[in-house]
């Protein structure tokens, strides 16, 4: 007996897995059926209503993203039937959103109004329900936006805060015509469990959830006289940005994303993938002076195993989840955060301008970087040291405005002293990339000798399994590290604030004997971060994720610790890793929170 | 008043056999008892009439260790109150039909979901399950049974929302299939039977299935408990034969006057006075006229009464408890509460009631529960024969 | 707040801590104390190990568990279409004027909050209420203010 199920699509003839949705076959055919409740990355809710079908001989239409195909269908996804129903929800969903689009911040980039449009939605529609809901914004976070009253009520953002990232800082609430998404008593998601990640505001199909924007603020610090305004690109804005100016996912848009910044008018164009070799060495020597300490001097105050410490989102929602494990985390800064420190000082001493004058933008694939910034931590440069956080988007946005063909641009290159940077800083931005990154330092610091990997690339830590372990064995390690002679390094790797979750609840039990742990909040890291091009997909993210791999193999220096400016930086002005500049620059400490 | 339907006393009939059954039962062979079950015709008596013989026998199929079976008690539906009754007067009945059910298909948990409005039958209910309990262990019967709660939401009277319910969730119906008997309460194979489909099992094993069979029309088998209000002078709980026409049901509790009967609650249909000769009520079949599957409400409406404020009660009723999660259902019932409501007011023309009668047609095949899907049974059918009162 | 923390926590011993056991403890914090508080909810979910805005989204799909405070009676008169064609209005002009408050409204004395609910079940003998979980039927303004009484006396009693 074949497991193949065949069915027949508008006439069209498919076999597919038995178990597979009446979605699926029509995909397999090329067939678009409209779907708003679904995303790839979600169970099905089969709650919108907008993919019902018909299928021969049954009077109720069928939920296509929820209905399991079954042997001798005979599915129509078009018909007369098909066409008024989908026709009617979507006016419902146009009736209860407030629908004027020209104003909204998602105009030409929302799904509701991509099939509004496809359906001629006109002035024959039902009653405005807005009106009578009293809605109001949430504003008050510095990274997301909620704006119930563009809310259709998909869920999408629910099953992306429960299923994804485990945190359910949103919920469904109330029943009925009050139903609504809601946080915990309806109160700002500034005041919530939110750790800001946006992966809502990436599945958002609407104008409900955004990130907040501050695309003003930096135009108006571009227009300005007397400031210098720099800005610095993390490592996964520069392989998905071409997404968001019309260009398919995968494509590594570094040179041209510099010729933009520049002709955008901003004075200095530097990189955050320095700040993120910087972050190796900082970070790589921590958890070498916690091993001896808890190795060599069994001191049991200091713990292992160590965490990362870059992703915001992960910082937040341990400080909420595990605020036990915070001694854990490591102290090192973001490198957007090395970054703003050190542009504010060390920078600006180089180029002599008086830090009051800089302003500091950073362009993140991620919300949960705006709320970072503005952590009162964040100053220890005496200023705002980050000032605005843009996403990805925001630039594309920026870059669209500012009327550049980005497609048509020649690449240029960083600024330097604070522009240049290794291929272990490239990969921060997929999830493995830190763990790789500090393995490829912290194993040559020890040993003397590169570590055993074809080539650098390791590979037992790349990919896109949720959680994955890899040990590397110390031998022949240098006098100065003798007491890690023959240690096996345990790590472990996890992305996805879910697939976190379950990692530190090992921890914390006592269950999980690694040494060293990465986390990236978002699934992916930070290419599927939640300030990257919408959509996103496990097939998108997979993309990104090569072009990562590729801009590492091609860089000439694949080291953090033989980045020239770093070790300029250290020679000229912080002296020695985990020295007293940085500490006072470069790393930081975190808070309890509410963990409900 | 003349009488011509004949009142059955089955259900009530004060009888107390439940060893003597469950005896009976466990010493038969299990695919007998179903057959039985099969050939009585009994039809789930919550409204939606599928053949309890059947659900039994596939969750007694079902490849799962961890099985239950649950009394649905959650008798939401305006203006039906017989299972309130049932679990009053006949509670052994019930739950005999639960541990047969159980031994059966091999659960060993048992839950009634009592709605949160019955609570004060609870202390009552409750001796009765400890009594039986006893008895459960007399005979040897692994089966314990439950109250569980509700707490206020008419949705969760879909069994789906239901098993959510229970477990912690909100009452939000779930995608069909997979269905309880494969995957219900906790994921695990679930036979869930209403409150009175489970008392007429006792019957049938008592009695035998032929004696059931011989009551009621073809598709239609056996009694139904009716719940009786409106504009009656004998409002109240009557057991009677189904395949009665709704003029006999009228002439015998209508109070002369009725110009409408609403067939199965705030979900079921509205029958105008010139369709009472030709309705049968009685699962949908072969029937001559039209036949209208009931969970046993029959509400009477006489000429004193706007049908336009009929269907505004209800109409509210739905708006607040649809369970939201789907679209036609949240913003549908909405937009017709406000649609009748702006023509009324003359702020739609007439005409705009056509726009919403095809919006509860979308909504009836596109709702993702039976619930949402049957909004548009009271509503069209008042609309379409109340025209006149929806406008003026 | 500790004494929410008792409450709670001695409900999860009592139902358990898994997901099965979330509306038999809600409903038991509203047997003791008539709503939910945040810090009730907040506990909740400690006990249970899930998100507060979890416990928050079941709370607030079911009609009997409040969030916001109300009288230690809470009368909940039917509003669904046989109460309302038999006199659910005028019961309810009656107990607004016996309680000299407004529908939705709590008394000063915290005793009684007056609310409408859907069906009952009770349709062949509407008008029909609930005060707590005992049900009342074939109200009339009369009865009603009989009812009242009971209660009141009741409390005085208890005083």
């Amino acid at each position: 007996m074949s497991d193949k199920i065949n069915l027949k699509i508008d006439n069209i003839a498919v076999s597919i897995h038995s178990g597979a949705t009446i979605l699926e076959a029509a995909r397999k055919v090329n067939i678009r059926i409209p779907t708003l409740c679904y995303h790839e990355d979600l169970c099905v809710a089969g709650n919108c209503r907008v993919c019902v079908v018909e299928q021969s001989g049954s009077d109720r239409l069928l939920p296509s993203c929820a209905m399991p195909v079954a042997e001798g269908m005979e599915i129509h996804t078009n018909s007369m039937k098909v066409r008024s129903a989908r026709k009617q929800i979507i006016e419902l969903l146009v009736s209860e959103h407030r629908a004027d689009c020209t104003r909204c911040y998602k105009n030409g980039k929302c799904e509701l109004q991509e099939l509004a449009s496809e359906y001629i939605i006109g002035d024959n529609g039902f009653i405005d329900l807005v009106a009578h809901k009293g809605y109001t914004i949430d504003n008050f976070s510095p990274s997301i936006i909620k704006d119930d009253s563009k809310c259709i009520r998909c869920q999408r953002c629910v099953r992306t805060c429960d299923q994804l990232q485990s945190i359910s800082a949103l919920t469904v609430a109330h029943k009925g015509e009050d139903m609504k998404i809601s946080s915990f008593f309806d109160k700002p998601m500034f005041e919530v469990v939110c750790t800001n990640c946006g992966q809502c505001v990436n599945r958002c199909p609407t104008g409900a959830l955004t990130e907040k924007t501050y695309l003003d603020e930096v135009w108006s610090a571009l227009n300005a006289e007397h400031k210098h305004v720099v800005v610095q690109t993390a490592p996964a804005v520069r392989i998905a940005l071409g997404e968001a100016l019309g260009m398919p996912p995968g494509e590594i848009v570094t040179g041209k994303m510099v010729t933009a910044l520049r002709r955008l008018g901003f004075s200095s164009v530097l990189d955050t993938d320095f700040t993120a070799d910087l972050t190796i060495i900082e970070e790589g020597n921590e958890l070498l002076q916690r091993l001896k300490k808890v190795v060599k001097e069994k001191d049991t105050s200091v713990r292992l195993p160590m965490t990362t410490s870059c992703s915001p989102g992960w910082v937040k929602f341990i400080e909420h989840a595990f605020p036990e494990l915070l001694p854990n985390v490591s102290t090192a800064k973001s490198p957007q955060q090395m970054f703003g420190a050190l542009a504010k000082t060390y920078y600006a001493q180089k180029i002599g301008v008086d830090p009051k004058d800089m302003v500091s933008v950073s362009v993140m694939p991620c919300t949960a970087k705006k709320y970072e910034a503005d952590r009162p931590e964040m100053r220890s440069s005496g200023y705002k040291d980050v000032d605005y956080v843009l996403t990805t988007r925001e630039l594309a946005l920026m870059i669209k405005q500012a009327g550049i063909d980005f497609a048509s641009l020649p690449d240029d290159e960083y600024d330097s002293i604070m522009g240049e940077s290794s291929g272990a800083a490239v990969i921060f931005g997929a999830t493995g990339g830190v763990m790789e990154a500090a393995l490829r330092t912290a194993y040559e610091l020890v040993t003397g000798r590169e570590v055993p990997f074809n080539g650098l690339n390791i590979t037992p830590v790349r990919g896109m399994e949720s959680i994955r372990e890899a040990t590397i064995k110390m031998e022949k390690v240098l006098p100065e590290w003798d007491f890690l002679e023959g240690v096996e390094l345990k790590t472990c790797v996890a992305h996805g604030l879910s697939n976190a979750k379950h990692v530190m609840e090992a921890v914390r039990d006592g269950k999980a004997e690694y040494h060293f742990i990465e986390i990236m909040a978002c699934p992916g890291g930070c290419l599927g971060g939640g300030g990257q091009p919408i959509p996103t997909s496990p097939e998108i993210r997979k993309k990104r994720s090569e072009a990562i791999y590729r801009e590492d193999a091609l860089k000439p220096i694949r080291k953090s610790h033989e980045n020239p400016e770093v070790m300029h930086l250290y020679e000229a002005f912080l002296k020695a890793p985990l020295g007293k500049k940085s500490h006072e620059l470069l790393h930081t400490h975190y808070t309890e929170r509410n963990r409900y | 008043m003349k009488k011509n339907l004949q009142r059955l006393d089955l259900i009530f009939k004060n009888e107390h056999d439940t060893e003597v059954i469950l005896r009976k039962t466990i010493g038969r062979k299990c695919d007998d008892v179903i057959n039985d079950l099969i050939s009585s015709g009994l039809k789930g008596r919550g409204g939606a009439g599928f053949p309890t013989g059947l659900k039994w026998k596939l969750a007694a199929e079902a490849n799962q260790p961890d099985k239950f079976v649950i009394c649905n008690a959650d008798e939401g539906e305006p203006g039906t109150f017989k299972d309130r009754e049932i679990l009053s007067s006949v509670p052994h009945k019930v739950l005999t039909g639960m541990a047969v059910c159980a031994h059966i298909i091999g659960a060993k948990k048992g839950f009634i979901y009592l709605r949160g409005e019955y609570k004060f039958l609870k202390p009552s209910l409750q001796k009765v399950i400890d009594d039986f309990h006893v008895l459960l262990d007399d005979l040897k019967i692994d089966l314990r049974v439950a109250i569980f709660l509700g707490s206020g939401a008419y949705i969760c009277g879909e069994e789906s929302a239901l098993f959510e319910s229970m477990e912690g969730k909100r009452g939000e119906p779930r995608n069909k299939p997979p269905f309880p008997t494969d995957f219900g309460y906790k994921g695990q194979p679930t036979v869930i039977n209403n409150v009175e489909t489970l008392a007429h099992t006792y019957s049938i094993l008592k009695y035998g299935p032929d004696k059931f069979k011989d009551l009621g029309v073809q598709d239609s088998r056996g009694s139904k408990v009716f719940s009786v209000s409106g504009d009656t002078p004998i409002p109240g709980i009557y057991e009677l034969e189904f395949g009665m026409s709704l003029q006999k049901f009228v002439d015998d509790f209508g109070d002369g006057d009725s110009k409408a009967v609403q067939v199965g609650g705030a979900s079921g249909f509205c029958v105008p006075r010139k369709k009472f000769e030709k309705t049968i009520i009685g699962y949908q079949g072969k029937l001559r006229g039209t036949s209208l599957p009931t969970g046993g409400s029959m509400m009477i409406f006489n000429s004193s009464r706007s049908m336009y404020n009929v269907l505004h009660n209800y109409l509210d009723f739905f708006v607040e408890e649809s369970c939201g999660q789907c679209t036609p259902c949240r913003v549908g019932t909405q937009q017709l509460l406000l649609g009748i409501q702006a023509v009324k007011k003359g702020e739609q023309p007439s005409s705009y009631l056509d726009r919403l009668l095809d919006l509860a047609e979308a909504m009836r095949v596109t709702a993702k529960c039976g619930l949402g899907q049957s909004v548009a049974n009271s509503f069209s059918s008042i609309v379409e024969n109340f025209r006149e009162e929806m406008i003026y | 707040m500790a004494e929410v923390k008792q409450l709670v926590k001695g409900l999860a011993d009592q139902h358990g801590r898994s997901m099965e056991s979330l509306l038999p403890i809600l409903q038991g914090i509203i047997n003791q104390e008539q709503h939910i508080s945040e810090d009730a909810m907040v506990e909740v979910a400690r006990e249970l190990n899930i998100s507060a805005a979890q416990v928050y989204g079941t709370a607030t799909f079911y009609s009997f568990l409040h969030t916001k405070p109300l009288g230690k009676y809470v009368i909940r008169v039917c509003k669904t279409i046989t109460c309302m064609m038999h006199g659910k209005n005028q019961i309810i002009q009656e107990l607004e004027a016996v309680l000299k408050i407004n529908l939705g409204e709590t008394t000063h004395d915290r005793l009684f909050t007056l609310l409408e609910t859907n069906c009952l079940g009770q349709c062949h003998k509407g008008p029909a209420m609930l005060v707590n979980d005992e049900p009342y039927t074939e109200l009339t303004p009369e009865k009603v203010r009989a009812i009242i009484m009971k209660y009141k006396q009741q409390e005085l009693n208890v005083n």
